[in-house]
């Protein structure tokens, strides 16, 4: 499973189920590079991934532009069947924003395509030649015990490759990228094949280890294809069918990973390596919910897994930063309560001052994610935004399309992995500014004002294709909505405290009007996320008791429809008017301006103490696009 | 049989890349302009994917019409 994530690219989103129609769509699109690069940044595996390569080569074979993709080109020379990897590297350069067109030679012909200055490849005069050679393509004789064989050999097949660049370097002016080799997982000896001189093993151990002391300071750049196949596997990596059926290099699983590389590997040389890690906090960056949770509650400690695995994310946050990645937050949170962790947890290893740009506060975050880059003066493609939340990712994935934003598995266990699977940090240097980035932006955890919403937020809530589901407080309902009266703190209006057996009696009482609300939509169910008492103070007026709900689903303006659903019930028992109240506590500034904002009047009170809110049953609320469902009856609000 | 031969239709159109592709039991190579040795391989890649099954490479040259590719993957399923 865990290596399925460099195979499968999990990071990104599952390809659309009508793939093969949209392909079909893009190639007659009168602008079809756009279209194409999004279609390339699913995850496809090795058939779609050729099918969308094909596609994008007769488009450029017809002559057309594939703007905004920018032109590449690229020999591909190695002793494999190279138009087998040619479409799915076409396609998935187009991810990474470039129209690559390979230039392929003969099967085997590599020094021979070097030092021919009329060679195919040399006269193509490619931006970058791929060395797709691995130790079927080399002469390595792997003479058992030997160390002096073992030396010759290295440097034999090391002159080979050196020979190549060389021809590439003198007749194209070309960059080349030069590979690692992948040992074969077949051992002779056993454990001791590392101790054998000339041992399949060691031998490619020293070839790769000297191949990378050859490359280290050129112009060339190393694509470390032993790395990846050890990454996955090497029992996965090597195929004995495919090789013996088509020399295919390596398992057609592996293919997609492979042309992923070497497409960074491009990007990187053009600079398109990824600047800036945008961190949620929430669950991302430690286990639960600080607003609702507290210090204590909050798992990210030593010795708790949850705890450990949100303590790793941090980690590695942490290691990025000094390689040169700028670090910055977006939450959905309270300022001030967003920062105690980081002031007051002693075991977070992030600190406020890691960070360039701190933003907490209850915006959507496609526009807190504009004010970021804006105040970095980093472009949005420079980019990366991880967030737990799949309504966050895919709300910022449609708002701003050129952040990329990786998928992540439920298991936060697995979160450092994927985002370092997704190699958005990938470069062909480090060089010392890179060490000194990080202190450049040395600032102070600052926050960015934010100029205005960053897109048509309702049409994205539309496409969550929502769910609110309304009960009174029932039996099954009970204990969680104990849970909830407890716990909830952030988007509570009074934070009243009720036991389990207190809910048990409003569930009873007559006289009291009780709503669970439970929300699903495309991402799945979210459970119960609000809880409604109101209690009858006359026989015309009802007051609003309790008022909370989950933050994990702010922003979908739910109050309105709970507020609706609160009017429907109260003008058919006969009530004319509701009475809110806030209470402050110092958790709850979120919701005080909550009956404000849903239209109510004020009827007592100054800011800062309680407050007393009033609103006429007549009022008509708008609907908001979802479907409301009552008791099983499904209803549309339009 | 049948669904094999629905699948297969799926796979040819999206290897050829051709929506109007009739896949047939005596359907051979001759017959698709498209249908080169590296197609061939892409095709046998994405049946082996679509229907679950590994063919070896004495089965996959023992295919001469897209009949026996069918044979092959019926005896496989079973």
């Amino acid at each position: 499973m865990s290596a399925e994530i460099y195979t499968s690219l999990t990071w990104l989103p599952p390809p659309p189920s009508d793939f093969q129609g949209q392909c079909r769509a893009a190639e007659t699109h009168p602008t079809p590079g756009a279209t194409l690069r999004a279609l390339a940044s699913h995850a496809l595996d090795e058939n779609q991934l050729s099918r969308l390569g094909r596609t994008l080569m007769r488009v450029a074979a017809a002559g057309r532009s594939l703007a905004p993709l920018q032109p590449f080109r690229l020999g591909l020379v190695g002793n494999a069947t190279l138009d087998g990897l040619a479409p799915a590297l076409v396609a998935s350069a187009a991810r990474h924003g470039f129209a690559l067109e390979c230039v392929l030679a003969d099967f085997g012909q590599t020094i021979q395509e070097a030092v021919d200055p009329a060679s195919l490849v040399n006269r193509s005069k490619p931006d970058a030649v791929l060395l797709a050679i691995d130790h079927r393509g080399l002469p390595l004789s792997f003479q058992l015990g030997e160390p002096e064989s073992e030396r010759d050999d290295v440097e034999a097949a090391l002159a080979v490759i050196e020979e190549i660049r060389g021809g590439f370097r003198t007749h194209a002016g070309a960059t080349s990228i030069v590979q690692t080799l992948p040992p074969p997982p077949e051992s002779l000896f056993g454990n001791l094949d590392r101790l054998v001189p000339g041992s399949p093993r060691r031998l490619i151990a020293a070839l790769n280890a000297a191949i990378g002391d050859s490359v280290s300071g050129s112009a060339d750049i190393l694509f470390d294809v032993a790395g990846l196949a050890e990454t996955v596997g090497l029992g996965a990596w090597h195929s004995p069918a495919i090789w013996n059926l088509a020399k295919f290099p390596f398992g057609e699983d592996c293919l997609p990973i492979y042309a992923e590389h070497v497409a960074r590997l491009i990007g990187a040389m053009r600079g398109r390596s990824r600047k800036c890690l945008i961190l949620d906090l929430d669950n991302t960056l430690w286990g639960g919910v600080i607003g609702d949770d507290g210090l204590e509650g909050i798992r990210i400690a030593q010795g708790d897994a949850t705890g450990e695995a949100h303590l790793d994310v941090q980690r590695y946050a942490l290691a990025l930063r000094q390689r040169g990645v700028v670090l910055a937050v977006s939450s959905k949170n309270t300022d001030e309560v967003a920062r105690v962790p980081f002031r007051d947890h002693p075991e977070m290893l992030l600190k406020e001052d890691h960070f360039a740009v701190f933003q907490a506060n209850w915006n959507d975050k496609a526009t807190n994610i504009k004010a970021i880059a804006q105040e970095l003066n980093l472009g949005l493609d420079a980019m990366v935004f991880l967030d737990d939340n799949p309504v966050e990712r895919g709300l910022v994935r449609q708002m701003i399309p050129e952040v990329a934003v990786p998928e992540l598995p439920e298991d936060p266990a697995l979160f450092t992995r994927t985002l370092a699977a997704a190699g958005y940090f990938e470069s062909v240097a480090f060089a010392d500014e890179d060490r000194k980035r990080a202190e450049m932006y040395q600032s102070n955890a600052r926050r960015v004002a934010l100029s205005r919403q960053a897109g048509d937020v309702d049409a994205y809530l539309a496409s969550l294709d929502m769910e609110v589901q309304f009960a009174p407080f029932d039996r099954t309902g009970r204990a969680r909505i104990a849970q909830l009266i407890n716990k909830s703190n952030q988007f509570n209006l009074t934070t009243r405290r009720y036991t389990e057996s207190e809910v048990a009696e409003a569930e009873a009482d007559l006289s009291v009007f009780t709503l669970q609300v439970r929300l699903v939509d495309r991402f799945g169910d979210n459970g119960m996320i609000s809880v409604i008492i109101c209690r009858a103070l006359d026989a015309s007026t009802w007051a609003i008791d309790t008022w909370l709900m989950s933050c994990r689903v702010l922003g979908r303006k739910l109050e309105q429809m709970v507020l609706r659903e609160i009017l429907i019930n109260a003008r058919r028992a006969g009530v004319a008017a509701l009475v809110g109240t806030y209470r402050p506590t110092e958790k709850n500034a979120l919701v005080i301006n909550h009956y404000e904002k849903l239209g109510f009047a004020k009827l007592s009170g100054e800011p800062g103490d309680v407050t007393t809110w009033g609103l006429s049953t007549d009022t008509d609320v708008a609907a908001v696009p979802m479907r409301v469902v009552r008791a099983g009856q499904a209803v549309l609000a339009q | 049989m049948v669904q094999v031969y629905e699948k297969l239709t799926e796979i040819f159109q999206d290897v050829f890349d051709d929506e109007d592709i009739a896949v047939t039991a005596e359907l051979t190579a001759d017959d698709v302009a498209e249908w080169d040795s590296l197609r061939h391989i892409q095709l046998i890649l994405a049946v082996q994917k679509g229907f679950k099954v590994k063919f070896s490479a004495a089965e996959i040259s023992g295919l001469h019409n897209v009949g026996d590719l069918a044979g092959l993957i019926e005896a496989k399923l079973k």
